[in-house]
Parts: C-alpha cells; structure tokens; sequence
C-alpha cells in the first residue's frame, strides 16, 4: 500500500521528469502556425521613381542610422547610384561611398583615386537610380544558404539570422545585385530587409521617410486598394536584372537601358 | 574595416559593398580537394583496373590522400567568419545549397578512405601487434605502439589465406565505390562555383567536370611528386646502409624501380592533362563564338587585366611546358621533377583564375577588383588569409604524411595486395 507521502513524492518527481522534456516542445497560436505556413496577404513591393530622385543621400544616411551600419564603413544596405552619358557615347558611373554624403562634386569617381569632370555641355543624360535589397521571389541568395541562416518571410522579405550564419559568403556571391556584405561588427551576412521591425508595425522603411521627395516608395502588392500596388499594377514600371530570373520585387519608374 | 576591403583595390564602376569577399583560402580548397580526389583516383587505377605498372605509387597514393583528406576542410575552416559554427553545416544542412552537402559528401568519401585503408593493412596491424603482444616486459614506447596497433586491428586477428582473398575483394569493391564519390567530392567543388548565375565567369555546366580533370591531374602530379622525393630519400638511405645492412635494395634497383613507375604514370598525367585543357579552352572559344552580354568584360579580364597570370602563368608554364618536359622521350627523373611541378603550379593557377578571377570584375560589367595578397600578417584576419595562411594549409599534408607513413608503411611491406 502505497502511502500518502510517497504518492506525492513520486507524483512531484513525475510532474518535474515530465516538464523538463516538455519545456523543450513550443505551443503555437493558431494565429502564429497560420503566419508560418500561410499564404499571406502582404507581400511587400517597392516602388523607386527614378525622376525624383536628387542623389542627396538622406536615404542612405537614415538606413544606416536605423539598422546600424557603422557610419563610416564602405558597405550600406541601401544606396544611390549616379548615371552620366556623355555625347560621344561613354558611360561614367559611381556611388561614392554608397552616396550616403550625397554627390556634392561633378566629378565622377573612377576608383584608385582618380576622377574624370565631365563638361555639363557634353551630357547626353544624367541621372539617379536609387538601390536596395529586391526581395526577389526567388531568391538566389536564400537558396545557396548551407545552413539556412537566410530565410524569406512569407510576406517575401528576405532576412538573415545573425546567430546562425557561418560567414562563409556564398550568399554574397550568389546574388547578382550586390545587395550583400558582411557586416563589419557581427561577421555575418548582412543585407536590406526593407526595415523589417518597422513595416510590420505599420511605419515605413528609414529610407521611405526619409526621401524628401517620394522617389521611394513601399507597399503590399496583394492588395489592390494600396496605392503603390495600383502604380507597380497598372503602370509601366522596369525591373533590374530580369534575366537572373531572380523575379525582384523592387520595380522602377524611369529605367534605362545603361542602368546596371 | 569591412572584410575583403583590405585587399581589393576597386576600379572604375564597382558597387559600394562589391569586394572579394573569396580570397586565397577558396583558391586553396578546391586545389587541395582536388589532390586529394587525384591521389585516390591513381591509386584506384591500379585497385579496380588492375593496372599493375601502378602498384608500387598506389598505395602510396592512397596514403596519401587520407592524409590531404584532413586538410581539405582547413582552408573553409579558416575562410569562415565565424569559423565556430562552421559544424552547422552538419547540424542544419539547407539542401538547396551546393555547400551543405559538403558534411554528408565529405564524410562518406572519408568512410570509403578509411575502410579501404584498413582492408589493404589489415594484415601489417596483425604483424607489429601479435609479437608485441607476446612480449612480457614492453618499454612505454612498445606498449604505446601495441595499444595503437592493437585497437587498429579492431580486434580481428585472422590473417589466414582464405581471409586475405577477401580483404582484397573487399578493397577493389571500395577502390570502385571510392571513385565516383571522389569525382563527386571534386565535382561539386565546381559545382559550387558553375552554379553561382550572378557570376559571368563561373557559370558554366563544364565548371564540375573541369574541376574533375584538373583536379586528377593535380593529384597524380602530386603523388609523383612526394614518390620521387620519398624514393629519392630512400636512395640515400640505400647508400649510406649499404654495406652494414645488405637487405636493403640497392641503390641501383631502386633507381630503375623509380624511373618506370615515373614514366608509366606520366602517361596516365598526360591523358588527364590534355582532356582538362580541351575542356578549359572549349569553354573560353565558346564564351568568345556566344558573346553574351558579359563577353565584353571578361574579354577585358581574360585577355587584359589577367593575361600574365591565365596565359603565360597557368597556360604557358602551367601546361605547355610540362606537355613538352612529358612529351619529349626518354623522361629522366630530374625532367619528371621540374614537370610535375609546373602541372601543380598550373592547377594552382587555374584555381586561381577562377576564384579570384571570377572576382576581378564588377556585377555592372563596368568595373574591376584587384586582389592584392596579403603577405605580411599583421591581424589575425591577413594571417589566415594571407600567404601564410595558404601556405600553412599546403604543407600541412606532408607533415601528416610524415606521420601516417610510420602506422601506414607505404614501401616495406612484403606481400602487397
């Protein structure tokens, strides 16, 4: 005959055996499995008016500040890139420390420490093309991950786990905008994620606030009333790097063929 | 400092985070998987084909490769930023990526080694570890090698006739398996590379394939190689013990010995050597006949920017001048030395054109990177993936070598399999 105090001490010891294992066993939601296995219905998109942008790089200063890219190293999430053909057919092109300054010279910078001026007089066109993360649909760099440490939401934006990432850089190579980098203080694969802890509490991106002139702009393409959606739907809109069949996400007004 | 910027100069149009994040390091991992799956396919010429002329540098070149077998993985390991969670690539494998088969590929080709090792000196295990058994009052260097001994033996002392027929069935079965999965160790190495589409350079379905043949030719270079050193050695061993001990080969035998396992296995380097230079240029002339849009900037890479180090390092002295040094008849060792080490030079060339190759030109098809080698160390980053980084890996094999010889003996043994 089992006593009282025993059947409670083995009871304890059972209650205690039992939870330690169980502690290990996560309950979800219903609301969460859904957002895990879900068709969502975000998907976010960006929008990039290449006529209205000036290349003053606030874009790139906010992006920096928001997601903590050391200010002065030379890598950045975002940046703007500067365009000038000139009359006799050349192309000259930079981004000077990604734009994060703005482009407060005329001169062009060819890299080494040189710099061609290029007279205002022999311009074909010049222009602006702002660039981030394209959160493409198929996304190379998520699938040459060996370890999955990148992964894509199912509202399509494409994150990387800093506490799993090796560092070993194929996601770098695989992806053919040069969006990647790794970063300066963690050592891991770092990229844009169209400020993921601000869309998904209703904010826009840094950069989206802080363009003065609405050349970038972010939406969810899945839903027909959001304005932005209605521009990229119904209006012509480019998209870089088609051939990649990467399928980006990131579409632009005022694309040209010299664009990279 | 952001990694990579230390050693790439950029040059006219290059994005702002474009650097060459693969340096040295990844142009030593493919040419050290690549020895490694040479050396074993030599030896597997001579255990599934029967190609007796080979027997001697076989088992040599078995040896060998399971001691290049544990370097393969050092360069990725020193490569890696955070080199501590590179076991993740077991732990959580994405199978979508080139790299996560790495753990499974690697181990099995190591598995396959490692058996195969054990069949074919099974019998010496048996050898050193009975007497020494035996023996009552054993030194604590004689009880070391007994205990060492004995677990190798893994507790099977049977060394009867009818045993032995089976081990080298056993062997030529694993020999047979062990090819294919040491092409596909190779293989994807190139895989890795052949599929990345962002690249202009690497992409290409012949990428796999001509990481094979180099790969074969490098290993059989290699194994010729530390033979010829090993033979060499052994000769001056024959010299000095000549008169003391006369059970030793003379130095005459051993010369003649040498000199037909050379030239027989020349033959086998030559057919492998000419198949992975056809490949490789099969698939310049058809970058340059196609002339897709990144034609024009690797025409600059390959004809400009790298001519010295694709034509006249990796081409002319890597491939030329050793198919002349092969080519021409009567190979005398000396000529074999100076060939084998110009096909190595080669391969290490090739690896390099394409790793950092790959990496010389913008993704705008408008800019260039330079790569400049970090040579002297002056953080830990330019250490292990500077000159001494990589030449720390590449003597590594020879120093395990040194020690695998003394449990795996790669000449002495009587009744070779």
């Amino acid at each position: 005959m089992i006593s009282r105090r025993d059947f409670l001490k083995n009871t304890a010891k059972v209650v205690a055996g039992v939870s330690i294992p169980l502690a290990a066993i996560e309950i979800l939601s219903p609301a969460r499995v859904h957002a895990i296995k879900a068709d969502s219905s975000i998907r976010w998109a960006f929008l990039v008016d290449t006529y209205k942008c000036v290349g003053c790089g606030f874009c790139v200063k906010a992006c920096k500040n928001e997601n903590e890219i050391p200010y002065d190293a030379n890598v950045t999430r975002t940046w703007v890139e500067r365009y000038v053909l000139t009359k006799d057919g050349k192309l000259f092109a930079d981004s000077p420390k990604g734009a994060r300054d703005g482009f407060i010279s005329t001169k062009i910078d060819l890299g080494m420490g040189n710099f061609q001026d290029v007279k205002k007089e022999d311009i074909k066109k010049a222009f602006f093309v702002p660039k981030l993360c394209n959160q493409c649909d198929n996304p190379p760099c998520v699938q040459v991950c060996p370890v999955g440490a990148t992964y894509q939401a199912p509202d399509g934006v494409v994150m990387v786990d800093r506490t799993w990432c090796i560092g070993c850089g194929y996601c770098i190579m695989a992806c053919p905008y040069g969006v990647r980098f790794f970063h300066p203080k963690y050592h891991t694969a770092e990229k844009c994620n169209f400020c993921y802890h601000r869309i998904t509490k209703g904010l826009k991106t840094a950069c989206v606030q802080a363009c003065p002139f609405g050349a970038r702009q972010i939406g969810n393409i899945k839903d027909p009333n959001d304005p932005i959606a209605k521009i990229i739907t119904t209006e012509r809109v480019g998209i870089l790097k088609s051939e990649f069949g990467t399928k980006p996400q990131v579409f632009y007004i005022g694309l040209d063929e010299e664009v990279r | 400092m952001v990694h990579g910027e230390l050693w790439t100069a950029k040059e006219l149009f290059v994005t702002p985070n474009e650097y060459i994040y693969w340096s040295v390091q990844i142009v030593m991992y493919p040419f050290m998987t690549g020895l490694v799956a040479g050396a074993f396919v030599l030896s597997s010429l001579y255990h599934v084909f029967g190609i007796n002329k080979l027997r001697e540098i076989a088992r040599f070149a078995l040896v060998f490769s399971f001691a290049l077998l544990f370097v393969a993985p050092v360069p990725i390991i020193l490569h890696l930023q955070h080199p501590l969670r590179g076991v993740n690539v077991m732990m959580t494998p994405h199978f979508t990526s080139a790299i996560a088969a790495f753990g499974i590929v690697f181990s099995a080709y190591g598995a396959i080694v490692a058996s195969e090792l054990w069949f074919l000196y099974r019998k010496h295990f048996v050898d050193v570890a009975l007497p020494l058994k035996e023996k009552q009052d054993k030194t604590p260097a004689e009880w070391l090698k007994f205990l060492v001994f004995c677990t190798l033996t893994l507790g099977v002392y049977d060394v009867s006739e009818d045993s032995l027929k089976r081990d080298e069935k056993a062997i030529k079965l694993l020999a047979g398996l062990g090819i294919p999965v040491a092409c596909f160790l190779h293989g994807y190495a190139g895989f890795i590379f052949g599929s990345v589409k962002a690249n202009a350079l690497w992409m290409t379905p012949l990428m796999p394939v001509i990481f094979i043949m180099s790969a074969i030719v490098s290993g059989i270079a290699l194994c010729m190689l530390t033979y010829i050193l090993t033979m060499e050695i052994r000769k001056f061993m024959a010299k000095r013990k000549s008169a003391s001990a006369p059970r030793h080969e003379t130095r005459e035998e051993l010369q003649s010995a040498e000199v037909n396992v050379i030239r027989m296995t020349a033959k086998y380097l030559l057919f492998f050597l000419v198949f992975a230079i056809s490949l490789e240029l099969l698939d310049l002339i058809f970058r340059g006949y196609t002339a897709t849009k990144s034609w024009d900037v690797l025409r600059s890479v390959i004809y400009g920017k790298d001519f010295t180090s694709i034509f006249i390092l990796q081409y002319g002295i890597g491939n030329l001048i050793p198919l002349i040094l092969f080519l021409t008849p009567g190979l005398t060792i000396r000529r074999a030395v100076i060939g084998v080490m110009f096909v190595l030079f080669g391969v290490f060339m090739m690896r390099w054109n394409v790793v950092i190759g790959g990496q010389a030109f913008s993704l705008t098809f408008a800019g260039y990177m330079h790569y400049h080698l970090p040579i002297i160390p002056h953080n830990i980053e330019t250490l292990k993936e500077g000159l001494f980084g990589a030449l720390g890996v590449f003597i590594m094999p020879f120093v395990l070598f040194y020690f695998m010889a003394k449990i795996f003996p790669v000449f002495d043994v009587k009744e070779s399999h």
